[in-house]
């Protein structure tokens, strides 16, 4: 609770939260705003915007209406983001602690291959894995994962070197308890806090990701993504700039109400910590 | 018949590039229900022979025998088995648990593992421990940061308890707490190894303490063992420089003396 009000103390974390908020209400709403198929035509081809009251931002090159792609694209965004932050997180973790606890060959191991992850562009391992796969929704998730769960895993590992110097690993370790219960139970748990003090960069930077992938087609074809909406206004930049601007805003103030909430939360609870 | 024997023990540790012995050739063994304590000045080795003889740390030389078998010798499934009969309590009760552990779940642990009950059981075997130690069984849904640190130390006992062994290591485990609870828990550890017949490896730098509860004493000095033998004995008429150091750093110790005699 008190978490909570030092939390709405900080201006940036109220406008991140107000963002972030009004963007979870666009992508839960969107199926009952716009209950059709946002990619089916809803009017005269490149409408501009508060033109007409039933098509409020207008429309694109093929008539389909913008703000119906808008909100269903605040789902593809979000959901894409927090399903590669959540994948990359929980990979990172993993491997974090395993190579933090075992220590010897199985720490040298996994951080060589962390290593070898790491000196890959992100994105450019993301373009790789999408173009030799294919796109859909689950492989975007899991390419953008690809690239993000190194920074998780050296951070987890940092943590999990000093938690396993404690005396109550010393005393799981006496009462006989397995080593990867150890690791997985009474470790992992302990070093979490600074791994997920990542999350709210490594979801902007997804959400950012996704949008590239789109924007070079290589987003799920079945979706409607704001950087599939920036890569199709691209074509009439000159006579309808707000087909790429639109979307592109709504791009910036996402990546923006991510990273203000998520230092927001980081900060309320450093406050705590460095108080108890 | 000994509980541990512990021969030539050594430990080595590099200080600034050079090595030197933490453990230099140290010998002892322990009793069924008998209390030995090793005293000596910080940094003597006490804490790093603790570590040896529950195998947190390998040893560089030496032999580790417990209850008639090599201890040394166990590695993997048998060790962690053997683990059931060799406890310890620590000096800091509030490190010792996981810090979003509840007393319930400190104490579930090595009867799961050792599966000395059942799951349904262990709620029941967890109130008796509870009420062994001196404690209320509803302190079970409790955090462990939420009680005190002598309740803390009581619950670390039970944990060392609960899988009945016969010999537990106590590293400064009452050095933390408040006079007043210290004396309570020193009777706790002497009421179970009278009833369980657990013998102790009692270490700590107080030789009030150690007069309290220990029968034998082994005084260290870096790393080698200066003097050893009867605990009233040896601290009534030290004979090593460390020994009479150490008495005479225990003021307390004049006074509980004279009170006694
Ligand atoms: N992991 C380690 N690495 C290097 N030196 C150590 C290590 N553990 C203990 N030592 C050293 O070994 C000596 C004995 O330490 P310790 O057993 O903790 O002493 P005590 O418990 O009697 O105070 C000290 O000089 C300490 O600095
Ligand atoms: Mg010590």
């Amino acid at each position: 609770m008190n978490r909570l009000r030092r939390f709405f103390c900080t201006p940036e974390a109220v406008a991140g939260a107000a963002i972030l908020a009004s963007l979870i209400a666009m992508a839960l709403a969107a199926p009952l705003i716009f209950p059709g198929d946002p990619q089916a035509i809803a009017g005269p081809a490149l409408l501009p915007p508060f033109h007409d009251w039933s098509l409020p931002l207008g429309t694109d090159r093929l008539g389909r209406d913008v703000l119906a792609e808008l909100f269903h694209g605040a789902r593809t965004s979000l959901a894409v983001g927090l399903a590669a932050a959540a994948a990359a997180l929980l990979i990172g973790a993993i491997v974090g602690t395993l190579a933090g606890f075992a220590g010897g060959l199985i720490d040298e191991v996994l951080m060589r291959v962390t290593d070898a992850f790491q000196t890959v562009p992100s994105f450019l391992l993301a373009l790789a894995f999408v173009s030799i796969v294919g796109p859909s929704l689950g492989v975007v998730v899991a390419a953008i994962a690809l690239g993000a769960w190194t920074g998780p895993a050296r951070v987890a590992r940092a943590e999990v070197l000093s938690i396993r110097e404690r005396d109550y690993v010393a005393g799981a370790r006496v009462i006989g308890m397995y080593p990867l219960e150890i690791a997985f139970r009474e470790v992992l748990p302990n070093a979490l806090p600074p791994v997920l003090a990542l999350s709210s960069v490594i979801v902007a930077a997804a959400i950012l990701t996704e949008a590239a992938l789109s924007f070079l087609g290589l987003g799920d074809p079945n979706r409607v993504t704001w950087g599939g909406m920036i890569a199709e206004g691209r074509t009439v930049l000159r006579t309808a700039p707000f087909l790429s601007i639109v979307p592109g805003v709504a791009l910036v103030l996402t990546v923006l109400g991510v990273y203000l909430a998520g230092e927001g939360v980081v900060e309320s609870t450093a406050v705590r910590r460095s108080l108890s | 018949m000994t509980v541990l024997a512990v021969s030539n023990l050594a430990k080595r540790y590099r200080r600034g590039g050079k090595p030197f012995a933490a453990v230099d050739e140290v010998s002892f063994e322990i009793g069924p229900a008998e209390t030995l304590a090793l005293a000596g000045p910080s940094g003597s080795g006490k804490s790093t022979i603790a570590k040896l003889v529950l195998r947190l740390i390998e040893p560089d030389a030496g032999r580790i025998d417990f209850e008639g078998g090599d201890f040394l010798a166990l590695s993997g499934g048998s060790l962690r088995a053997r683990r059931a009969r060799l406890q310890m309590v620590f000096q800091d009760p509030l490190a010792a648990f996981n810090p979003r552990a509840t007393v319930a779940r400190v104490l579930d642990d090595p009867l799961r593992i050792h599966a000395i009950a059942s799951r349904a059981e262990r709620p029941l075997r967890i109130a008796a421990l509870l009420e062994r130690v001196g404690l209320e069984t509803n302190l079970a849904t409790r955090a462990i940061h939420e009680i005190s640190g002598g309740q803390r130390q009581r619950v670390a006992i039970a944990r060392a308890i609960a899988t009945r062994p016969s010999l537990i290591v106590l590293d400064e485990a009452v050095s933390a707490l408040d006079v007043s609870v210290r004396g309570q828990i020193l009777e706790l550890l002497l009421d179970l190894q009278r009833q369980e017949r657990i013998a102790y490896l009692f270490i700590s730098h107080d030789l009030g303490v150690i007069r309290a509860i220990a029968h034998r004493v082994v005084i260290l000095d870096a790393g080698k063992i200066a003097e050893s033998g009867d605990a009233r004995t040896v601290i009534a008429n030290p004979q090593s420089a460390v020994g009479k150091a150490l008495v005479a750093a225990t003021p307390k110790l004049v006074r509980t003396s004279q009170e006694a005699s």
